[in-house]
């Protein structure tokens, strides 16, 4: 079957992104949207809108009810989830598909088995791939939990079982401390999970994450589209992405693809998906499966020529993908940066508000993934992403070259943002020379980086560019809006109440 | 266009207490609505809701497009008024937006009274029969009332502008090609029968919908038949038996869904197009307004400070900003729309007089609407004035008003004194809406000169007589007539009696315009009537 329209259970640029896949394919979508989003991109671009609720994302992105019942008021026969919110949520896909609908991705059974880390972890044990050597028995006297740590091998990191975030987790690195800090974790896991139960893994110091872009078709067969390395991460957040990874061997690389494919074959995956792994020292490791587009998409799309979101929905119509053979050849390096409204001087706070003027350097191979635009308010419901910025080039010490270009070029009024920040990571000579570990941002920008002083006529260059904003983000609102009237005036489209 | 350029020191002691005293106004506001909202309060919505029924408010939040605004009319009616019994006049009217079209909607509110009908309660409802009319918006009325208020029948059923006008109203807009459409989601008692009866097309809702002139008692006493008010004038018997209405719904939300479908096959096309441009926002904050408009009514404020807060960029063609200067005039955009403003910036001089005169002709022969911000203590008085002529000059002001057929929009945000009242389009003068921000007077003149004309008229009784009175006695005098004057040019007095459209924030003018400026393109305005005299 071919869809005639489609439903867009997401926001921001992903959702731009999925819009331009379908008006590429001559599918209408419809926008499910908060009323926080009806300045946004997404919304002037979508055909239809539907708002699903109020900005807290638990009343409407993350309201599996309300997503349903849009599609369906929308007159959609498909759902995409684009990345986070619902996008893993296998519950929502099987609503979804009771509701009639296509749901694009994995079926909600492949989801639980790979998304769930018990379950992927075994399935992993039981096709015997590598994963970080660990203890999660049952027995946890503190005696066991030593020997357990000595059998892995230091350094050793305690988790809470129940946990996340940090909290009760210690690193072991010999068995002088080892009684101490297990029994500290305990306690610190009872007071804040209300189970004193914990896990012992390896503890990675220097470990580099990779990634497999994996696809199943619409046969069931599943290929990797090679990887990418997304080691520059800051609080488990990536912010640099590159395809493919400077730091693999051809060896590595086809084993590690191998094991991509047979985890996600085994649990007849469908569509796009990522396994991620961890490496160190020339080992490794499985640590989990991404069962959704990822937002670093765009490099491998760059590098291999394909366009994912396309396939996303072919294949959900049960059409082919990937016909010529020639995308499984690599080519030259790309690069994503994630443009955040934040603020670098002040460890990356976010900062919303208006967005002023907005403009991006487009040229060859440069591209910018995008949900705001001039006169759009970053509010602060959501991620403050503001784009993504890709680039491509021959070599990867040119894709960082250019990188650097554009960002200079690029320019946000408005808000602050981290873009001194990617070109101080992207100059740093372990970046420039591919070592970086997950650990490099903690390392070497740990402080918040010094804010340049202006002079008074620069400071009153940016002050007038500030107030001179060109507020023209509503302009398209009265001509694009097919959900609430070809005619009507867009003033209608908040939910304002004079009383 | 010239941007406005803002003078405010917001760190002034004078903005921030002015800032101060607005703030203090708009929370009374805001919490006196939170009051109207609850309706015929908890016990009563608790009520009506065990019957399976949506309370008013949230049946017309269900029936427009999601996540749109509803401009509301008249919250404030009744209040202080029939010892406060009917809070908002038991129904809720205003503009809202279905399957974007712009539609008035009546819904009455059974929790107040079970929905009847007191004199204001008629006024409000005429008054957005009124609106529907002048706009060629579309009707909707969510029926749930029990008629008229019976003790109060001589004040609600026999004049021209009492309960049987809804009918007439009725039949007169169905002719002209504006849809009228009922919902009826309760009862629909004698006169109330006529409302879905003379609908174009109507819904009537499982169980709580009845219709019957005359109710199951009234029957009982007139024939001696015993029947159910279901079998008298339910669903069934009126979709399948009568005839009278053509949806059958199952609940209020099944009966708001086929609404949205008649609506949405209504086939309404706009009839003005303006020249509209990309929307900007204005360069200043809206609630820096807050501080500007003086806390003291005799303390002029630069009324320009507050157009820079509601116009597209804060840009302002200003037009004669040389001549007349008590009075602003000059074009704009509000949300893209073309817009011609009037703002008062002191006393009316012949000259203000002459210029808004030619400005309200410019905008008649361009089409555009018409803005008056109104803070009018009235035209200057005096021996010079009277001998120029200002009284002809002041008529030449009100003929031009009058006769403007392009919509006007009015804004009290200050006093609305005397024939400055008239001049800048009061509601005598046809505005397509007027509104008051909470600090906002109006009365025949102010209450300090009230008293004063009177206590001369007095004096001189007296001084026939050879009499006086002392200081003392004097303010004595003086003191009822102030006393009456506040409570009666209160913006809440003149909300309560329909002399208005509502109570606004400040803040939300720009809104409240574009919203009225957006529903007025529904019908055309028709042609001018003559050039432009150059005063």
């Amino acid at each position: 079957m071919k869809f005639k329209r489609i439903a867009i259970a997401n926001r921001g640029e992903v959702a731009v992104r999925i819009i331009r896949a379908c008006e590429e394919l001559g599918i209408e979508t419809v926008l499910l949207h908060s009323e926080a989003d009806v300045g946004t991109r997404a919304y002037r671009l979508a055909d239809k809108k539907i708002c699903i609720g109020p900005a807290p994302t638990a009343e409407s992105y993350l309201n599996i009810e309300a997503n349903v019942n849009g599609a369906l008021a929308g007159g959609a026969e498909a759902i995409h989830p684009g990345f986070g919110f619902l996008s893993e949520n296998s519950h929502f896909a099987r609503k979804v598909i009771e509701a009639g609908l296509v749901f694009i991705g994995p079926s909600p059974e492949a989801t639980e088995t790979l998304g769930d880390k018990v379950s992927c972890k075994n399935l992993a044990k039981k096709l015997g791939l590598p994963l970080v050597p660990g203890y999660e028995g049952e027995d946890q006297s503190v005696e066991k939990l030593i020997s357990e740590a000595e059998a892995i091998g230091y350094p050793v990191i305690v988790k809470a079982a129940a946990g996340g975030g940090g909290r009760g987790m210690k690193i072991l690195k010999n068995f002088s401390e080892a009684r101490e800090l297990i029994e500290s974790a305990q306690r610190e896991a009872l007071s804040a999970f209300g189970s004193s139960k914990v896990f012992l893994e390896r503890y990675l110091d220097r470990a580099k994450h990779i990634e497999f872009q994996i696809f199943g078709d619409a046969t069931g067969k599943v290929v990797h589209l090679f990887d990418r390395e997304c080691s520059v991460q800051r609080r488990h957040q990536k912010i640099i992405e590159e395809a493919l990874s400077p730091s693999l061997t051809v060896d590595l690389r086809k084993r590690m693809g191998e094991c991509a494919v047979a985890i996600t074959q085994a649990a007849h995956y469908r569509g796009a998906g990522t396994v991620e792994f961890l490496l160190q020292d020339g080992q490794f490791y499985l640590m989990e499966v991404n069962t959704r587009l990822q937002v670093e998409h765009p490099v491998t799309e760059e590098v291999l020529g394909v366009d994912l979101v396309k396939a996303q929905i072919l294949t959900a119509q049960g059409d082919p993908v990937f016909i010529d053979r020639a995308v499984f050849q690599p080519r030259g390096h790309s690069i994503e940066c994630r443009l955040y409204a934040e603020n670098p001087y002040l460890g990356g706070v976010p900062s919303t508000g208006m967005l002023g003027r907005v403009h991006f350097p487009e040229g060859p191979r440069r591209r910018f993934e995008y949900g705001f635009e001039s006169g759009d308010e970053i509010t602060p419901y959501y991620d403050p992403m503001i784009s993504k910025v890709i680039v491509w080039d021959e070599t990867r010490s040119r894709a960082i070259q250019k990188m650097i270009r554009v960002l200079k070029d690029t320019t946000v009024f408005g808000v602050h943002t981290n873009i001194p920040y990617l070109i101080e990571i992207l100059s740093h000579p372990e970046f420039i020379q591919g070592k970086m570990t997950t650990r490099f941002i903690e390392t070497y920008f740990a402080q918040p980086i010094a804010e340049p002083s202006l002079t008074d006529a620069e400071k009153f260059f940016v002050e007038e560019a500030q107030r001179r904003v060109p507020r023209a983000g509503t302009q398209n609102l009265t001509s694009s809006s097919a959900s609430i009237g070809d005619e009507v005036s867009a003033v209608w489209m908040k939910s304002w109440r004079g009383v | 266009m010239e941007v406005l350029s803002s003078e405010i020191e917001k760190n002034s002691l004078e903005f921030q207490s002015n800032k101060k005293h607005m703030e203090d106004q708009v929370t009374v506001f805001r919490e006196r609505a939170k009051l109207l909202k609850l309706g015929g309060g908890p016990e009563l919505v608790k009520k009506h809701k065990s019957r399976g029924k949506l309370t008013a408010r949230e049946r017309v939040d269900s029936l427009i497009d999601p996540g749109s605004s509803f401009l509301e009319f008249s919250t404030f009616a009744a209040w202080d008024m029939y010892e406060g019994q009917a809070p908002g006049a038991g129904v809720i009217t205003g503009i809202g937006v279905i399957h974007g079209t712009e539609c008035v909607i009546v819904a009455n509110d059974a929790t107040v009274k079970g929905g009847t009908y007191f004199p204001m309660t008629a006024k409000k409802h005429l008054r957005a029969q009124e609106i529907a009319m002048e706009n060629g918006l579309p009707c909707i009325y969510l029926v749930d009332s029990g008629g008229a208020f019976l003790p109060m029948q001589a004040e609600v059923f026999p004049d021209k502008d009492h309960f049987g006008r809804i009918f007439f109203n009725q039949a007169r807009m169905s002719a002209q090609g504006i849809p009228q459409i009922s919902v009826v989601m309760g009862s629909c008692t004698a006169g109330g029968a006529y409302v879905p009866a003379m609908s174009d097309e109507n819904v009537i809702v499982k169980d709580n919908g009845t219709i019957f002139l005359g109710g199951p008692p009234l029957v009982k006493a007139a024939t001696g038949e015993e029947v159910s008010a279901q079998d008298l004038g339910g669903a069934l018997v009126h979709t399948e038996l009568s005839g009278v209405c053509d949806h059958f719904a199952e609940n209020d939300e099944h009966a708001i869904q086929i609404t949205r479908n008649i609506v949405a096959h209504l086939n309404k096309k706009r009839a003005v197009q303006l020249k509209q441009r990309p929307v900007e926002e204005p360069l200043y904050a809206a609630s820096e307004i807050y501080g500007i408009v003086s806390r003291d009514s005799r303390v002029p404020f630069d009324v320009r400070e507050v157009i820079a807060r509601i116009v597209d960029g804060s840009r302002f063609h200003e037009f004669k900003q040389n001549y007349g200067k008590t009075l602003v005039t000059g074009f704009a955009h509000i949300h893209g729309f073309p817009v011609g403003l009037i703002a008062n910036n002191g006393v009316l001089f012949s000259e203000s007089a002459l210029k808004a005169a030619h400005f309200i002709e410019l905008c008649e022969q361009r089409e555009v609407p018409l803005i008056f911000l109104q803070n009018i203590t009235g035209f200057m008085v005096g021996q010079k004035y009277e001998n120029e002529g200002i009284a002809k000059h002041g008529a030449k002001m009100v003929m031009a008003v009058s006769n403007a057929r392009v919509p006007k929009f009015t804004v009290v945000i200050g006093g609305s004194y005397g024939a400055g009242n008239y001049g800048m389009c009061g509601r005598a003068y046809g505005p397509r809406q007027l509104w008051m921000w909470p600090n906002a007077r109006i009365s025949v003149m102010g209450g300090e000169q009230a008293a004063n004309v009177l206590l001369t008229v007095k004096l001189d009784q007296m001084a026939v007589k050879g009499e006086t009175m002392t200081l003392e006695q004097q303010n004595a005098f003086k003191k009822p007539i102030l006393e009456k004057y506040d409570l009666e040019s209160s913006a809440y007095y003149s909300s309560a009696r329909l002399w208005d459209d509502g109570i606004i924030d400040p803040a939300d003018t720009r809104q409240v315009l574009a919203l009225g400026i957006s529903a007025s393109l529904n019908k055309a305005w028709g042609p001018a009537q003559q050039g432009v005299f150059r005063m």
